[in-house]
C-alpha cells in the first residue's frame, strides 16, 4: 500500500504518469465541454445585442428552492440556466431515426465527426507547468500536424451523415461541406510552414516556450520586454500574412460565418444533420463548436504566445506557488481561447454569407497562393537575415 | 510499446484489410480500408516514427480515402453488390496469395539481418528533422525529379478533365 502511495507522488513512476494524464484529460474535457454550452449561450446574448434584441435572460438557476429570498436572481443570473436547460431538452427529446436511412452509418456518423474534434485537444499545450507536470496531455514533437491529419478525419463524419441519410438536401450540404473542408486544408497547412521555417520546432510546446523567450509571433516587440532584433521586424510580414490566412481558412474549416454554407439555412434546410434529432444532432452541435475551441486553441498557442503573459511567471516553481501560478497561465489561455471565440461570433453577426464560387475561388486562387508566395518569402528572411 | 498494443493494432489492420476485400458493399469496403490504414499509422507511432504515422493519416486516410469515398458515393455502385463470385477468379486469387505468402516465408528465414535486434534509439529523436534532412540533401535529386513527375501528372489532369480543347 505503502509502496502505491509513494509510486503515485513519485515524478518518473508509470503510475505517476497515468493519473496525471487521466486527471489532465478529464479536466480539460470538461473545461471544454462546459465552455461549449456557455459558448452557444454567448453566441445567442451577442447576436441579439448586435440586433437590439435581449436573447434568452430568462433561465436562472432556482437560487430561491434553498432558501434564499432573492427571487432566482433573475436580473443577475437570468438566462445562465438556458445551456442547462437545453442539454437536458436535448437529452431527453425523443432520438427519431426515419425509416429510410442505412442504419449502421446513420448511427456512428455524429461519433466520428465529435472524437475527432475531441481528440485534436490532446496535443495543446493549455497552460505552462504545475510543479513538475506539463499542461498537455500527449506532448510530442508534431503537434500541429496532428492536428491537421485528425480534423482531417472529421470529414468522415459529415460524409457518412449525408450519405446515410439517403435524402438529396443532406447529400448536397455533405458533398458541399467536404469539398469546402478538402480545399482549405490545403490553405491551413501551408500558412503555418513560415513559422515553422523562423521557429525551426514543430512541437507546440517548444514553440511557446520560443514565444515566451523572445515575444508572441505576432506582437514580439510588446510581449518580450525587450526590443525586437531586425531579424525579428522583418519576420513579422510573412508572420502577419499567415495569421491572416490561418484565421480565414479556419472560419472555413469550423464551418462558420461567412463559410456556413454545408447548412446554409435558406437553400439545404440544414445540411448534412437535416434527418438528425435528439441528442444525436447535439453531437454535431458539440462537435463543431469544438472545433471552433481546437482552432482557437491552436491560433493562440501558434500567435498569441499561449498560456503567456507579459509579468506571469510559469509554474515551474515547487510548491503552492507553482500550483498557484500554474492555474493563473491556464486562466490566462482559457480567456484568450475565450476572446477569441467571441470574435468568431462577431464575425458571423457581422459578415454576409458567401457564394459558393467565391468560397472556392478564395480557397484555391488567393488563399492558396499567398500561402505559397509567403513560405518563399519567408525562406528568403530567415537565408539571409535570421 | 507493449507487444500486446502491437498485436491490437496488427490484428485491426489485418482484420479491416480483410474486410476490404470481402464486404460486398463498396462504401464499407473503403471505410475498412480506412480503419486498416489508421491500424498501419498506429504500429509506425509504435517505432517512434511519429511523422510518417501522421503523413499516413493525413494523405491517405484523410485525403485520398475521402476522395474515394466521394466517388463511390455520387456514382451509388449497385452492380457490385449483385456481382457472384467466379471459381476461377476465386482459385486465381488464392494461388496468387499462397505463391506471395511463401515467397515471403522463405526471404525472412533465410535474411538473417532481421533476427538481430536493432539497437535502441536515443531518447529525444526528431524524426521530422532527420526525414528533411535526408531528403534535401542525400535524395535531393530524385525528390525534385519526383516533384516534377507529379506536377507533369496534375497538368494533365486538368487537360484531361477539361471537355473541349481549344
Amino acid at each position: 500500500m505503502n509502496a502505491i502511495l509513494h509510486d503515485l507522488a513519485d515524478p518518473n513512476s508509470i503510475l505517476f504518469m497515468i493519473w496525471t494524464t487521466l486527471a489532465k484529460s478529464a479536466g480539460l474535457l470538461g473545461v471544454v465541454l462546459g465552455m461549449v454550452s456557455y459558448t452557444v449561450y454567448a453566441e445567442r446574448r451577442v447576436s441579439s445585442l448586435m440586433q437590439d434584441r435581449l436573447g434568452p435572460n430568462r433561465t436562472g438557476f432556482p437560487i430561491s428552492l434553498l432558501g434564499f429570498g432573492l427571487k432566482d436572481w433573475s436580473p443577475i443570473l437570468g438566462g445562465l440556466g438556458q445551456p442547462i436547460a437545453d442539454a437536458v431538452k436535448l437529452l431527453l427529446k425523443e432520438d427519431f431515426t426515419p425509416a429510410y436511412v442505412k442504419k449502421f452509418y446513420y448511427w456512428i456518423a455524429p461519433a466520428l465527426g465529435i472524437a475527432a474534434a475531441i481528440i485534436s485537444l490532446a496535443v495543446i499545450p493549455f497552460g505552462s507547468k504545475i510543479g513538475t507536470v506539463d499542461m498537455v496531455i500527449a506532448n510530442i514533437d508534431i503537434g500541429p500536424l496532428f492536428i491537421f491529419a485528425i480534423s482531417s478525419l472529421g470529414v468522415y463524419g459529415i460524409v457518412l451523415a449525408g450519405w446515410s441519410a439517403n435524402s438529396k438536401y443532406p447529400f448536397l450540404g455533405a458533398i458541399r461541406s467536404t469539398s469546402q473542408l478538402i480545399s482549405y486544408e490545403l490553405a491551413l497547412g501551408l500558412s503555418v510552414v513560415p513559422l515553422f521555417l523562423i521557429i525551426g520546432k514543430l512541437n507546440l510546446v517548444e514553440i511557446v516556450h520560443y514565444q515566451v523567450q523572445n515575444g508572441w509571433m505576432l506582437l514580439p516587440g510588446l510581449t518580450a520586454g525587450k526590443l525586437p532584433t531586425l531579424s525579428q521586424v522583418l519576420c513579422w510580414i510573412p508572420v502577419l500574412i499567415s495569421f491572416l490566412v490561418f484565421t480565414i481558412a479556419m472560419f472555413a474549416e469550423t464551418n462558420r460565418l461567412p463559410f456556413d454554407l454545408p447548412e446554409a439555412e435558406t437553400e439545404l434546410v440544414g445540411g448534412y444533420h437535416t434527418e438528425y434529432s435528439s441528442m444525436k444532432f447535439a453531437l454535431f452541435f458539440l462537435g463543431e463548436y469544438t472545433a471552433m475551441i481546437t482552432g482557437s486553441s491552436l491560433i493562440i498557442t501558434l500567435f498569441l504566445g499561449a498560456w503567456h503573459f507579459p509579468g506571469i511567471p510559469d509554474g515551474s516553481m515547487s510548491g503552492w506557488p507553482g500550483v498557484l501560478w500554474g492555474l493563473v497561465n491556464i486562466g490566462v489561455f482559457f480567456t484568450k481561447v475565450f476572446a477569441f471565440l467571441i470574435f468568431f461570433i462577431f464575425i458571423r453577426w457581422t459578415l454576409p454569407r458567401f457564394r459558393y464560387d467565391q468560397l472556392m475561388k478564395l480557397g484555391w486562387i488567393w488563399l492558396f497562393e499567398i500561402a505559397l508566395v509567403n513560405i518563399f518569402l519567408t525562406a528568403l528572411i530567415v537565408a539571409f537575415v535570421h | 510499446m507493449s507487444p500486446i498494443l502491437f498485436w491490437i493494432f496488427a490484428a485491426l489492420m489485418l482484420g479491416f484489410g480483410a474486410a476490404t476485400l470481402v464486404n460486398r458493399n463498396p462504401v464499407a469496403s473503403a471505410l475498412s480500408l480506412v480503419v486498416s490504414l489508421l491500424g498501419l499509422s498506429a504500429l509506425f507511432f509504435s517505432l517512434d516514427a511519429y511523422f510518417i504515422g501522421v503523413i499516413q493519416i493525413l494523405v491517405y486516410a484523410g485525403a485520398v480515402m475521402v476522395l474515394f469515398l466521394f466517388i463511390i458515393m455520387l456514382l451509388d455502385l449497385k452492380a457490385e453488390q449483385r456481382r457472384q463470385i467466379s471459381l476461377p477468379v476465386l482459385l486465381g486469387g488464392v494461388a496468387v496469395t499462397a505463391l506471395f505468402v511463401t515467397q515471403i516465408a522463405l526471404v525472412v528465414r533465410t535474411f538473417q539481418v532481421g533476427n538481430k535486434p536493432f539497437p535502441s534509439l536515443a531518447a529525444k529523436f526528431d524524426d521530422a528533422s532527420n526525414i528533411g534532412n535526408m531528403l534535401f540533401s542525400h535524395y535531393n535529386l530524385p525528390f525534385q525529379v519526383i516533384g516534377v513527375l507529379i506536377l507533369v501528372a496534375s497538368i494533365g489532369v486538368v487537360v484531361l478533365s477539361k471537355r473541349e480543347l481549344n
